[in-house]
This record gives C-alpha cells, structure tokens and sequence, in this order.
C-alpha cells in the first residue's frame, strides 16, 4: 500500500532539491555599440531577445537596451528591418520590438541603476527591473570589449569590478534568486573574472588575449550581421521549446573551437547548484510553477452592498494643471547666472608656485624686470 | 534579538481545572522557545499565559448548545487587541465540541480546548493551537528565507507574496470565442459584495487596490486533449505551466503601479472545447477547476453548459455566477498570501470565517510573518547600504537620505520594542514605516557608486597629463637641491 506512493514521495522530493526555486524570469539584453558597422551586435541582441521572448518570457519582464539606429539608418539598404541570417532570411526587428532605452540612454550609468534599482521615481515602470527574491534573470551584453573593461557606445566603458560590485549590490538586496550572465565580446572572460557574489553563472565568446570573431557578411548590406558566438548559441536556443529538459552542460558545448575560432570560456563555481540540473529554461523561458487549488471559501450570497469600516476619505485635490514643462518667459528673459568665483584650489596654487620658483631658480631673479 | 511576545488568556470553564495545578488560580505563567534560525538569527516567541477561571458571563457563554454559537457569545467578552490570544477549556466530557474533535478555532482569536486529563496533556495542546494561532517555527523560517541556510529550506517554501505596502489585484475574463458566447460578469457587484469585506480586513496589512477588465480572442497557450470516456476536454497538469505566458503579454500589467500585481483570470473556453476541465496529476478532475501561480494570481475555467437544442442561436449569452467564481479567487488570494488551512492537524475544527474571507488569528498570523520579514529587511538593507559607504569613501550623503537611514533605525528599534511588550499592531505599522525608510534611503539615485571615482582612475587621468609635464620640473629641482647641497665655492677672485 504505501510503497510505491513512498517511492513517487521520495522521487518528487528528489526532484524539488535539483529544481529551482524561482517563480519569474527577467531578462536585460544589452548592446552597447552603435553605428552602422557594428550592426552585427544590434542583430546579436535582437536574436536573444527574439528567442527569450518565443521561450515565454514576456516584454514587461525584458529590459531591452539598444542604440537602435540600424533599422532606421540611411545606409541600411532594406530599412526598417535588421537581419541576423544572410540572404536576408529572418527579420529579427518585426512589428514588436519593445526597446526601453534607447539610442543616447544606454548609458553605463543607466545599465547600473536598472541592476541596481537605484532609478530617480519617474522612470516609467517598463524601464525598471523589478525582480524580487525568486526571479531568474538572464544578462546578455555584446559589443567592442578588451581587458577587464566594455565599451559603451564608443565614449565610455565599464569595468568588470564595477560589475562585479553591481552584482554584489543585487545580491545583498537579494534582487535575484539565480543570475545567468552572458557576455559576446572580444576578451569577454575578463568581464566575470570578478564576480563574487553567489548564484551566478558566467558564458563568455572568448577568453582573455582572444577576439570574438563575427560570422558572416552579407553582400547586399554590406556588413557582418552577427557574431559567431551569438550565431551558434541561437542556432542551438531554436531547438528548445518551452517543455525541453536540456541542460545548461549543453549550453557550454555550444560553439568549439573549430567553429568559433576563439574559445568559449563559462565559470560555474559561483553557482549552487550542478549545471547538469540547470534547465536551459530555467532562464531563457518563463515556465511557472503552477499549484491546484483545492479549497474554496464558502460565501454566504444574500449579503447586501458593503459597508467599508475605514471609509475613504475625499482627499481635496486641487484641479490638475498641465505642468509646465518649458518655462519658456523665463528663460528668454533670463539674465546669464552669475557664477560664484571660487579662489584656485590648493593643487593649481601649488603647481604654478612650483613651476615659479624653478624658474626663477634656474634663470636668476633678475629676470624678473623683463617680465614687468 | 527578536522577542515575539503573544498575550494569552488561559480560562478554565466550571469542571475543566486539572488536578495538578502548580499554583492556585488565577496566576500566570510563561513559556519561551527559541526559533533558530542559523547561526546568528534567532526568534524567541514568549507566550505570556494568564490562567484564569471563568467569569458569571463567560459560563453562561459556554453553556450554548454549540461551539459556534458559544465562540459569538464569548467574542464581546474578550479581549480583541491584535495579536492576544483566549482560549476557553471545556472539561473532558463536554458535548460543546463534536466527538473526535479536541480543539475548536473561532473566527475571532478564540479557541476551545478540551481538557487532556493532566495539566501537562493540557498544556501540550495549548501550546499547539497558539502556535496554528499565531506563528510556528516554520512561518518564521519562511518569513526569514533569505537567512536561512541553503538546503535547509526546500526551494517550494516561502513562495508566498513578500510584505509590501500596497497590491495591485487585476480580474480579468478572456472569452477566446466572442461569436459562440456573450459573456456578462456584474464584476462590479461582485467586487463590492465579495471582495471589499476581504481586502477591508487586509487593509490593515496593505493598501489594494482592483481593477477588471475583459480580452477578447485571448487563447490558452495549449490545445486541451479529448477524452472520449467524459466527452469533455482535458488540460493535464504538467501542460498548466505553459499556459499563463501566452496570455501575461496581454494583461497590461506593467501599466499598473509599482506594488506588485495579483492577477485573477476567468476563462471561458471555445465552444469547440467546450466542456474544459482541468486534470491533478493523478488524472482526477479538479473540482474547483483553477489553478494558481505563487506570486502571480489564478486562473479559473468556466465552463458555458451546451445549450438545450443545438439548433439555439449563436451567440449565446452567458451570466457569469460571480458567487462561484469569487469562492475560488479569493481562496486562492487567501493561498498566494500563504493562509492554508491543509496543514492544521486531524482534531481542529476550524470555523469558516465567512464573508470576512479570513479568520481574526489568520491576520494576525499574516502580521506576525510580515513584521518579522520587515524588521529583517531593514536590517539586511541597512547593513549593506553600510558597508557599500564603507567601501566608497567619498561618496556623499544627502541630507534626507540621512534622515531617512536615521528614521528607519528609529523605527525598527521601536518595532522591535513594540514586539517584546506583545503589542501587535504597534509593532506592524513601526515596521512598515522603517521598511519604507530604508528603501528610499538604500534606492536613493545618487548613492550609485559610478558617480565617485575610484582611485585608479584618478591615476588613470591625471598621470598621462602630468607627468610628462612634471619630468622637466623635478629634474630642475633635483639641480637646485644639488646645487645647495655643494659647499659654497670660493668666490672667484674679483680683480
């Protein structure tokens, strides 16, 4: 009698303990380039974001940053379109594209406050990561990378101990339950070399002193439309399904040297549990854990309208105006600020009085007359 | 550390005392435990009994013919502040409680316990109702989770809504077949009757707020399998997961606010799959025929009967039982904020609690877990927001986030103080407060680290440009410290 129900008990605990424990799934996809020539990073995050959104997870959950000026661009021969397969064979921008930040807002300061959580009250909910305790998320960055550093839309970059410590801050707010970063750039191991918060888990294009080589130019737009990472990482992401049970052991065979000419490099140590038990889905998708409900409240239907306890209370508000967004009087008639005169600080006092009296020392005060 | 103090009142009805009393009546008594829950947290629960017998009142309350009608009579005698308890023991042989059943829970913070022959039988049981009551070890665990260490914890635990200040709850009908139904839900009505006596009761935990709305050609993500024995469509249990995606994109949640969103679907199916039920994993129908998603909402099926002749003309027009349908949501509402009544063991008869949708003790239950969850927050908040100033040396504070940090550690002192002399509700409002303190302190804009510059790239800037400029400048000053070091030469001779 109790035998085989002890066995599928002991099986479902079994099976709990290699589960995990998430409830949702985030995703930030990154791409940090712009300009036409680096078109085959905007395809790269576009293709992530095509397949995370096929997989399950929905737009609310993916904050997408993209500098998105190749579906619009002049040079682009067949616009409003970005392709990740040559000859043309799969649009990956399509009618629903949601990039929430967009052009000169993917910045490395607006990439750490969305991790961070540290965003001014304003920001629209889609610009927000709002992951709690039991989220998954998935980050994925690509773009011009090198040693220990990534380059942000060619005017600045950001380091891997600043994104090490942002992970940090993440987990100390306990702003996710388990972290999958993937980064397809040149040197991309250097980026998780500093990670030192638990639960992560790190997939790089190349190792540290290799470049991340790109796939295929196609002739009629005249650039290479994606990285070969990216390429052989989707190629694999098409097989999966929502229902798939494939592994992430999988994820790091993806792409050998033969076919990536650089070497993938991953780091697990970070992460709690065996990747064997971490399901591909497990961050690309958004597979719930659903319950039954067995209970029900028993409701006595003959009740009449309700009288709340705490009635609310009219709040007198004033009349809402339109706020004025552009003082416009204001500054046409604006006299220049004046700006309050600080004294040379210590270091440019120092410095001139240094150079001063070598001068001086060197040529002789008597100089001096020549000067005045 | 953390003191949770429960007041309770031990009252022993007329043929109920025990004859192995310590002490006359009345006197009082207290018990500690200590709740570890790893190295260095712990949670002691004091529960601080009043034994005492009964009033003229109180006897006359429970000498009613049933339990239900003794808990109504007994309520205006007690007292009701959040967090206290009264349990009232009834002798051994008494017929107040049904056979088999040892301990009745009221729908306020009353319980009836039958007398267990010795005090020792006794206490055991009251020790076991105050904890359904009010906290087990394992609500404060859970409350606790991310302290607690890994593997202890099985991933399912603590998959109950996290403490926030307000919820969003979104009632949604998807009628994926507008040509065959015409569905009518008085969602208004069924709000204001139903659902307002429920969340008023919760208002003390958080503020709702609900809104509804109605998708049209919304499909389930999953085609439902026929099963010829039933002629009815089946949806197994392992096909549920995929069921939600499809659908969330259509929601508009993420148009709603900042608090967290309960989203609570009714589905009518397709007349082609029609009639839908939804299959456990033993392959039995689901008489509720929901399912619900920790930290999501639920999602109901209603099923539309065929219609008499089937010659009966499309559309047909289908008035939505809110009664039916609200049973099932708010019971899961009552699951997804973690109120179970399935663990509680085989001798508790527990009283419904009605319209109010939870039990007076159920709230308090709520309570408890939620000022232990805030405290810990902000604490955890505090110290790492703590150690990030450390970290970055030159980083400024603002001046409200300072106040903010200051009223927070205010506040959880007073949380805590509040929790060690047993006042509930006192304790809840101050950490709430200390909660939204240390969040607007901790996800202050300007404490973002990329803003203070690190050492090495101060190196990084100012070496390129000084240095070179610097070469000609110390060599100069090397000859001049040469230059007086030498000892004064002879002066030429001057002819």
């Amino acid at each position: 009698c109790c035998g085989p129900a002890l066995a599928g008990g002991l099986q479902d605990q079994a099976e709990q303990f290699f589960r995990s424990g998430h409830t949702n799934n985030w995703a930030v996809l990154v791409c940090t380039s712009r300009f036409w020539f680096n078109y085959r990073h905007v395809a790269n995050t576009l293709s992530v974001y095509r397949s995370v959104k096929r997989l399950g997870i929905p737009d609310s959950h993916i904050v997408l940053m993209l500098a998105d000026d190749m579906a619009c661009n002049p040079r682009n021969p067949k616009p409003a379109t970005v392709f990740s397969h040559k000859n043309m064979e799969l649009n990956v921008y399509g009618d629903d594209v949601e990039v929430d930040y967009r052009s000169y807002e993917v910045t490395v300061e607006n990439f750490l406050r969305v991790l961070t959580g540290r965003i001014p009250p304003s920001t629209p909910r889609s610009k927000r990561l709002l992951s709690d305790d039991r989220s998954n998320i998935l980050i994925y960055m690509t773009g011009h990378g090198g040693n220990g550093f990534l380059k942000f839309q060619d005017s600045e970059e950001i380091t891997n101990v600043e994104l090490a410590d942002a992970f940090e801050q993440m987990w100390q707010k306990r702003r996710y339950n388990e972290l999958l970063f993937i980064i397809d750039t040149c040197q991309g191991a250097s980026m998780y070399e500093r990670f030192y918060s638990p639960n992560i888990m790190a997939l790089a294009s190349s190792q540290v002193g290799e470049d991340s080589l790109s796939h295929q130019p196609d002739l009629a737009i005249g650039v290479h439309l994606m990285d070969r990472y990216t390429f052989y990482v989707l190629e694999f992401l098409e097989e999966i399904h929502p229902a798939s049970q494939t592994n992430m052991n999988d994820l790091f065979q993806v792409c050998p040297k033969s076919l990536c000419v650089s070497t993938p490099g991953h780091r697990t140590d970070l992460f709690q549990r065996d990747p064997q038990n971490v399901l591909i889905t497990d961050f690309f998708g958004s597979v719930r854990k659903v319950e039954i409900t067995t209970e029900t409240v028993s409701l006595d239907r003959d009740v009449a309208g309700f009288e709340s306890k705490f009635p609310e209370e009219e709040l007198a508000t004033e009349p809402l105006k339109y706020a004025e967004q552009l003082p416009v009087a204001q500054i046409i008639h604006q006299k220049p600020k004046q700006k309050d005169w600080h004294p040379p600080g210590g270091f440019i006092l120092g410095l001139w009085a240094l150079i001063i009296m070598v001068f001086f020392k060197t040529y002789g005060i008597k100089h001096m007359k020549h000067v005045f | 550390q953390v003191q949770l103090v429960v007041p309770m009142a031990v009252v022993f009805g007329p043929g109920s005392v025990p004859g192995d009393l310590p002490r006359p009546l009345p006197f009082r008594d207290v018990q500690e435990m200590e709740i570890s829950v790893n190295l260095r947290t712990s949670v002691t629960s004091r529960y601080e009994m009043l034994h005492r017998s009964t009033t003229g009142q109180e006897e006359a309350a429970l000498a009613a013919a049933t339990a239900r009608e003794a808990d109504a009579a007994l309520h205006p005698l007690q007292d009701a502040t959040l967090g206290s308890l009264t349990m009232y023991v009834v002798p051994e042989t008494s017929s107040l409680l049904p056979q088999g059943i040892n301990v009745y829970v009221g729908k306020h913070r009353s319980a009836l316990v039958r007398a267990g022959g010795s005090l020792a039988a006794l206490q055991a049981r009251l020790r076991e109702v105050a904890q359904v009551m009010s906290f087990t070890a394992s609500s404060i665990a859970a409350a606790l989770s991310d302290r607690v260490p890994d593997g202890q914890l099985s991933p399912d635990a603590r998959r109950y809504l996290k403490s926030s200040l307000g919820y969003e709850i979104t009632f949604s009908l998807l009628n994926p077949d507008p040509k065959s139904h015409t569905v009518d839900w008085d969602i208004e009505g069924a709000v204001n009757r139903y659902v307002k006596p429920v969340l008023d009761k919760l208002s003390l935990v958080a503020n709702f707020s609900v809104d509804s709305q109605i998708l049209y050609y919304a499909v389930l993500g999953v085609t439902p399998r026929y099963d010829k024995e039933s002629s009815s469509f089946l949806l197994s249990a392992h096909s549920l997961p995929h069921v939600i995606n499809p659908v969330e994109a259509r929601l508009g949640s993420s148009a709603a606010s900042l608090y967290p969103v309960l989203n609570f679907l009714l589905y009518v199916p397709e007349r082609s799959h029609s009639p839908l039920y939804i299959q456990d994993k033993d392959g039995a129908p689901v008489s509720t025929n929901a399912f619900h998603s920790p930290r999501w909402g639920g999602i109901m099926v209603y099923n539309v009967e065929a219609p008499a002749s089937p010659q009966a003309s499309l559309p047909l027009h289908v008035d939505v039982d809110m009664a039916r349908v609200m049973e099932v949501f708010l019971a899961q509402l009552r699951l997804l904020f973690g109120l179970s009544r399935e663990e509680v063991p085989a001798e508790f008869l527990l009283e419904s609690p009605g319209n109010e949708g939870l039990a007076d003790w159920e709230l308090d239950h709520l309570l408890w877990a939620h000022t232990v969850e805030n405290i810990a927050t902000v604490s955890t908040t505090l110290t790492s927001l703590a150690q990030l100033l450390d970290k970055i040396g030159n980083i400024v504070i603002k001046d409200d986030v300072a106040s903010e940090v200051y009223r927070a550690v205010a506040s959880v002192q007073s949380a805590v103080t509040e929790l060690s002399l047993g006042h509930l509700h006192a304790a809840f409002q101050a950490s709430k407060e200390a909660v939204t303190s240390s969040e607007r302190a901790f996800f202050d804009p300007s404490l973002l680290h990329l803003l203070y510059f690190p050492d090495d790239q101060k190196f990084a800037i100012y070496i390129p440009l000084f240095l070179p400029m610097a070469v000609p400048i110390l060599l100069s000053l090397a000859k001049i410290v040469r230059e007086t070091r030498q000892p004064k030469k002879e002066p030429t001779k001057m002819d």
